[in-house]
């Protein structure tokens, strides 16, 4: 009752907040501002998303997801600078508290010809695999993407310095992170999992806890990308020094840790046919386990992409790829195993992406889905989105797991089989 | 309506006979009405910025906008190969999303076409794609938007008027369109394509874009005071849905020198001044 009251003062909260801020954005436009000073926008949007299992989780909760939430951006700039804020607060029905969340908090400059610097809360992508990450070591959040939020929020924020470095041989990133940013993984807390230890699948009754490198400026990240436009192909090389950006303990003793970690990796992007190839490879050295023979630590892995998109009809798009993952030093892996079974050396990923609208554009179908034919399991994702108007969308979707060993990755999440809706209101 | 949108058009077109060199009608070929039609369509100055707003009304008489800012630059000066900037700002779920093309005009060869999404920080390749599908769910399509390439019709010249010379254009390959041939109504003086009849077989009219406005913006070419006719309002009419679209473009600019590298991922991912100011 009292959650259900909440609930209704958060409601109440959007709705005023909703009004207000298209105010001072209408404001924004007729206030004389003197030259330098920042001019400032409000948008963002209010929403309610609700969605349940639909298979018995003993772990979980029945509901996956169930949230009443506000976004602010912020965007403001003058001649010379660009700042943005974007938060979210929400209620969150799962953890049963008020959350919040800075998405995003920068500075932008432009300060020569040939530079771009980023600096501070900001969500980051590069790479070219479509919801398949090689070298894109920017932190995800999985258990967002797993109960049905909006696609956006599976990138999460990183704490961190851009720099852009633009020239006629190459364009050259770097991000320089002064402390780890780990993924948002998959605790227990809203999505249940496989649990080594206890040698079954967990959730809230055995919440992961990792011991996070978290000293500023000491467990830093660097990534770096090399980046060159030709003829329409785009080439890039990769390098990333940091860790893991899930923990990982296979002794199952003590809290899980996240290994230092190296990658390097390249792809390509370009036009064949009507559609659109990519290839992207990436080479995880797992620093504190060259041998293949520490069980604190993963072993090092290749990873390979392939993928083609094309129209396939009218506003109908597809996407194929195939993802393979190579443990390496896998003769020392198996000798650890001490005959518990682990992975195979080889994790064989199928993608498949269908995308058709509708009704000039305002209804979406889309269908996102991952196979696994080495770990016969799978992972689909149907949506329908609705433009109501230009200021109301309607959500429908499922995130549906699929396999019959629990220890494999998407198997293990067999319980949180789930369907979710969601209304919004954006301003 | 259309007798009001022939006198805004003669009008103008008079106006725009001082910048532009007009010659006699009547002794223009076929060829010369097509490729002088294509450049004051698409290819005037050697680069241009503007914002559009489009209002779409469907049978009920529900509207939604659109809202972008548009920067075009030209590669070269043979009325052949732009490149373009979409900059979303309406509707909010679209906002700050960008949409980069370079068109490539030679016959068979497929424009790259970029979208970045800015919640994601994503900057996705777009397969090329039917260009007889809607632009932003409007009534317009994406090539009425980038321009339909004069190689891909034969054209004919069925009647001269008093302002207009009405070239009949049939599709080379009938398979890729949704039309059997389409009409368009080329201001005489200005060689500005006012009106656009789409038929489907064997005469049926299902879709009409008029050009409701036409104005003269000055501009600097080569050190030179010019005007350049631009079009300024327009409406699609889809008959068979009876939804139209009202495309308004101001704020208009010619020749402001964009730089090539423009066109980039970088000025993707961030847009240039140039687009924000």
């Amino acid at each position: 009752m009292r959650f259900a009251r909440s609930y209704l003062v958060i409601t109440c909260t959007l709705v005023v907040l909703v009004g207000l801020s298209t105010d001072i954005s209408a404001a924004g436009d007729t206030l004389g501002l003197p030259e330098g000073s920042l001019e400032g926008e409000v948008h963002g949007y209010a929403e309610l998303r609700a969605g349940c299992r639909t298979r018995n989780d003993p772990h979980e909760k029945d509901a996956s997801v169930m949230e009443a939430r506000l976004q602010l951006e912020l965007p403001a700039s003058n001649a010379w600078l660009d700042v943005k804020y974007k938060g979210d607060v929400w209620l969150d029905g799962v953890t049963e508290q008020v959350e919040y969340d800075t998405r995003e908090l920068w500075f932008f400059v432009r300060p020569l010809d040939f530079l771009d610097l980023k600096i501070g809360r900001q969500v980051l992508s590069w790479g070219t695999g479509d919801l398949v990450f090689l070298n894109d070591l920017f932190p995800k959040d999985w258990r967002s993407f797993f109960i049905g939020r909006d696609d956006e929020y599976l990138k999460a924020p990183s704490d961190a310095l851009k720099l852009g470095i633009f020239t006629d041989v190459a364009d050259v990133d770097v991000v320089y992170t002064p402390r780890f940013d780990p993924d948002r993984y998959i605790t227990g807390t809203y999505v249940s999992y496989w649990n080594d230890r206890l040698k079954r699948r967990a959730g809230r009754d055995a919440i992961v806890s990792a011991v996070r490198p978290e000293r500023w400026f000491a467990d830093y990240e660097v990534a770096v990308r090399l980046f060159k436009a030709i003829r329409g192909s785009e080439v890039a090389a990769y390098a990333y020094r940091g860790f893991w950006k899930t923990p990982a303990n296979r002794t199952g003793e003590g809290a899980a840790t996240f290994p230092r970690l190296n990658v390097y990796g390249a792809s390509v992007r370009g036009g064949i046919g009507s559609g659109i190839g990519n290839i992207e490879f990436a080479w995880y050295q797992s620093v504190d386990n060259e041998s293949g023979c520490n069980i604190l630590a993963r072993n090092s892995e290749m990873r390979y992409l392939v993928g083609y998109a094309r129209e396939i009809g009218k506003d109908f798009n597809g996407a194929l790829q195939y993802y393979v993952e190579q443990l390496l030093d896998y003769g020392p892996y198996r000798k650890t195993l001490n005959g518990v079974s682990g992975r195979d050396e080889f994790r064989h990923v199928i993608t498949v992406q269908l995308t058709k609208l509708l009704m000039k554009q305002n209804l979406k179908l889309s269908l996102s889905g991952y196979y696994s034919p080495s770990d016969n399991d799978a992972y689909i994702r149907p949506n329908i989105h609705y433009r109501y108007s230009d200021r109301i969308s309607l959500e429908a979707g499922a995130n549906i797991f699929v396999g019959d060993h629990p220890g494999t990755f998407f198997s293990q999440f067999r319980n949180n089989t789930n369907i979710y809706t969601a209304v919004r209101y954006s301003f | 309506m259309l007798k009001k949108t022939m006198v805004v058009i003669s009008v103008m077109g008079i106006l725009a006979g001082a910048g532009f060199a007009g010659e006699e009608p009547g002794t223009v070929s076929v060829d010369e009405i097509v490729k002088k039609s294509n450049h004051m369509a698409l290819y005037q100055g050697t680069d241009a910025k503007g914002k559009v707003g489009m209002v779409i009304t469907d049978k009920q008489g529900r509207t939604r906008k659109r809202e972008f800012t548009m920067l075009r630059r030209d590669d070269g000066g043979s009325d052949a190969d732009q490149k373009y900037f979409v900059f979303f700002v309406e509707p909010a779920d679209v906002r700050k999303m960008v949409f980069m093309v370079h068109k490539h005009a030679a016959p068979g060869k497929e424009d790259d076409r970029w979208l970045y999404l800015p919640g994601l920080d994503l900057v996705k390749r777009i397969a090329a794609g039917d260009k007889r599908t809607s632009f932003a769910g409007s009534d317009f399509l994406y090539e009425d938007i980038s321009g339909r390439s004069i190689t891909e019709d034969a054209h004919e010249l069925i009647r001269t008027t008093e302002a207009h010379h009405v070239l009949k254009n049939v599709p080379r390959h009938p398979e890729t369109v949704e039309f059997a041939y389409y009409l368009a109504y080329i201001d005489k003086k200005s060689f500005m394509p006012v009106k656009m009849e789409f038929f489907k077989k064997p005469d049926r009219l299902y879709r009409v874009i008029e050009v409701q406005k036409l104005e003269n913006i000055k501009a600097v070419e080569n050190g030179r005071a010019v005007t350049y006719p631009t079009v300024t309002k327009t409406v699609a009419r889809d008959l068979d849905t009876g939804s139209r679209t009202e495309m308004v473009f101001s704020h208009v600019n010619y020749n402001m020198g964009l730089k090539e590298k423009l066109f980039s991922e970088r000025y993707l991912r961030r847009a240039p001044r140039e687009a924000t100011r």
